[in-house]
């Protein structure tokens, strides 16, 4: 087929699409929306993926996180209506772990509290977390105005405090945090210092708010306010009580976490066991606690989210199969409702390659056209996602190749039957067909 | 030499399991730029004969030459691009197609035969010119009548400039007043040297041309001369 003719069959597809417009835009809408989903669900899983790669880059590498958890209950002996618990990470722990193992570089005890903090007339929850001045190196957070937590506060527990940003406004309303004393459980805390969240992403994600329980941070208090441990320590009782089915159960826990740092990310599988040895060891072998491997999150991460993209795109794929199949079907109407312009054609020196090419350039156009407005519209929809449902889409160029691929492959596929069988229809009987 | 040269030519059909023969045995020659009428009852083969005559069926057995050339045992393609360049249809409903305008009506033939758009687009103007078209040439065949149809359709097959041309009942779907149009940009043609097969019932569409040749069973039956020019 020369160029000349190329445009000529172009042309030809255009007028009697053209002839049919309802019926063609209807068509064309299968493929739309099929194009439309495979983009629109590849975004949502993409941006899904990339956020919780963040979320768990943002938990550090190169970090290992020691979490208390609650030991699994030991039968409750009846009628003692008043229980003492004494569970999970300790001082002694984070101490332990500095001074035995090798090749740890920061070790970093926190506890979290759950409290409220007052300023003037105002409350907000928050949550409390003593920690030492080199929490920053294990953590994304990072210091907007003022200082963070120095040595000299930890030393003499100083009643210091750096507030999350996040808080803010909800504490202090306009006025500047810095200098002003923050009363929490009845002592007061200067503010030396406003840290920022996290530089990248927001918190309201579905994964990002999973991946925090999980590591459990942030128990729905409104943010966080970091005190020296050692303040923490004296100001605040390890002790907490809870009642349940008539007894009074008191737990007793020191630290909540330990961050644990190397100096590379090889070093955090061994690292992993060498803790679990040595926790075991001094936990006497009681469950009380957990290590958790970001580097080991992201891997799961990443093979959930791979999961995730071909579930969504096998389904849109699938939606684009049944619209080829609606252009087939249409194209099949088409092809014997024009049987006498194809007897027409052939018998006027049409050769049963020029009615296939004829035919197979109208699915064709039906489907670039229809993969085209699929595309902006596609890319319309993770838009819309991202601005009404907070939820971070990214639309891939390698999507759009794809959908766009899909499409045509699509259009050819369906379009290929009809066209053959437009193309091997008898001429004779053709020219009779009424 | 006869332009189209036809030798023991049969043409058998399958019916179940009957062989049916449509053609048994013709013979047939026909010279540049006769006009012949074929003519026969219904079941005589007329219209078998005229297939295989437009290239659009073969024939079970014998030969057919069009031009010289055998075409009896082409291959499908080979027989399109003989259909295309050596025979213009004119058919007894017009077979226009409808979305098309009386222009790019003319210009199907051309466009498989390879012309260039500027070029088929002259010839088509300059046809319709011919059978009297010329300020329909945007018109769609819906919205012309029939004596006009068919005079696109007569251009159409002029197109390519074919050995001959092949109509099968012209006149059939039309008035007396239409009809007689119709034979006479026919008669213009045959005058002007264009070789002219006319397959029809009417008498008096054979008695204008100068041979009638009747078909019965498959065969040739007789074959009149009109001597009347």
């Amino acid at each position: 087929m020369h160029l000349f003719g190329v445009k000529r069959t172009v042309k030809l597809g255009i007028k009697s699409l053209w002839m049919h417009r309802l019926r063609s835009a209807l068509t064309t809408l299968g493929i739309i929306f099929g194009v439309c989903s495979v983009i629109a669900m590849l975004a949502i899983g993409e941006g899904a993926s990339q956020e919780a790669q963040e979320a768990i880059t943002r938990l550090g590498s190169t970090n290992l996180l020691i979490e208390t958890v609650e030991p699994p209950e030991e039968r409750a002996d009846t009628g003692e209506t008043q229980r003492m618990r004494s569970f999970g990470l300790t001082y002694k722990d984070a101490e332990s772990i500095r001074n035995t193992i090798p090749n740890v570089e920061v070790v970093v005890p926190i506890r979290e509290i759950d409290q409220e903090a007052r300023y003037l007339r105002r409350k907000v929850a928050i949550k409390i977390v003593g920690t030492v001045p080199w929490y920053r190196e294990v953590s994304s957070i990072h210091v907007v105005h003022g200082r963070f937590l120095s040595s000299i506060d930890l030393h003499q527990q100083q009643s210091v405090c750096v507030v999350d940003e996040q808080i803010v406004s909800g504490l202090f309303g306009f006025e500047d945090p810095l200098g002003k004393d923050v009363r929490i459980h009845g002592n007061c805390y200067r503010v030396v210092g406003v840290a920022g969240a996290a530089p990248v992403g927001g918190q309201e994600n579905g994964f990002d708010s999973s991946m925090q329980a999980a590591t459990g941070s942030d128990g729905g208090a409104a943010g966080s306010i970091y005190l020296p441990l050692s303040t923490s320590k004296s100001r605040f009782t390890e002790l907490t009580a809870s009642f349940s089915g008539g007894s009074l159960t008191i737990e007793r826990v020191q630290l909540q976490k330990i961050t644990v740092k190397v100096k590379s990310t090889e070093q955090v599988l061994p690292m992993r066991d060498i803790l679990d040895t040595l926790l075991g060891h001094l936990h006497k072998n009681k469950k009380d606690y957990r290590i958790i491997i970001p580097l080991e999150l992201l891997r799961q991460a990443k093979r959930t989210t791979l999961i995730f993209s071909i579930v969504l795109g096998s389904i849109a794929t699938i939606s684009l199969l049944v619209g080829g199949i609606g252009i087939m079907n249409i194209m099949l109407a088409t092809v014997s409702e024009r049987t006498r312009e194809i007897g027409i054609r052939r018998a006027l020196g049409a050769r049963k390659h020029d009615i296939i090419v004829q035919f197979l350039s109208e699915t064709l156009l039906l489907t670039l056209v229809g993969g085209i407005l699929g595309i902006v519209l596609g890319s319309l929809i993770p838009f819309l996602v991202t601005h009404f449902g907070h939820m971070r889409t990214v639309i891939t160029g390698s999507s759009l190749v794809l959908a766009f691929g899909i499409s045509a492959a699509v259009g050819i596929t369906f379009g290929l039957y009809p066209a053959y069988r437009a193309a091997n229809m008898d001429p004779i009987e053709s020219l009779r067909h009424e | 030499m006869s332009i189209v040269a036809i030798e023991n030519l049969c043409k058998a059909y399958q019916l179940g399991s009957l062989e049916v023969y449509a053609l048994r045995g013709l013979d047939l020659s026909i010279e540049q730029g006769e006009y012949v009428a074929i003519m026969g009852p219904s079941g005589s083969g007329k219209s078998t004969l005229l297939n295989v005559l437009g290239c659009l069926d073969r024939p079970t057995s014998g030969t057919y030459q069009i031009g010289g050339e055998d075409v009896s045992k082409l291959d499908d393609d080979e027989l399109s691009k003989i259909r295309g360049s050596r025979i213009g249809f004119v058919f007894q409903s017009y077979n226009l197609i409808a979305q098309l305008n009386v222009i790019e009506n003319i210009e199907v033939p051309m466009f498989y035969k390879g012309f260039s758009e500027h070029d088929s687009a002259e010839r088509a103007k300059e046809l319709a010119g011919i059978v009297g078209l010329g300020d329909r040439i945007k018109h769609r065949p819906p919205e012309l009548s029939g004596g006009q149809q068919q005079r696109v359709a007569i251009a159409r097959a002029l197109a390519n400039k074919p050995l001959i041309i092949l109509a099968d009942e012209p006149t059939g779907n039309l008035d007396t007043e239409s009809g007689s149009e119709i034979l006479n940009i026919l008669g213009d043609l045959h005058k002007r040297g264009t070789t002219l097969i006319i397959v029809t019932h009417d008498d008096h569409v054979a008695a204008r041309t100068e041979r009638a040749i009747h078909l019965l069973d498959g065969r040739i039956e007789r074959q009149e001369y009109n001597h009347k020019r």
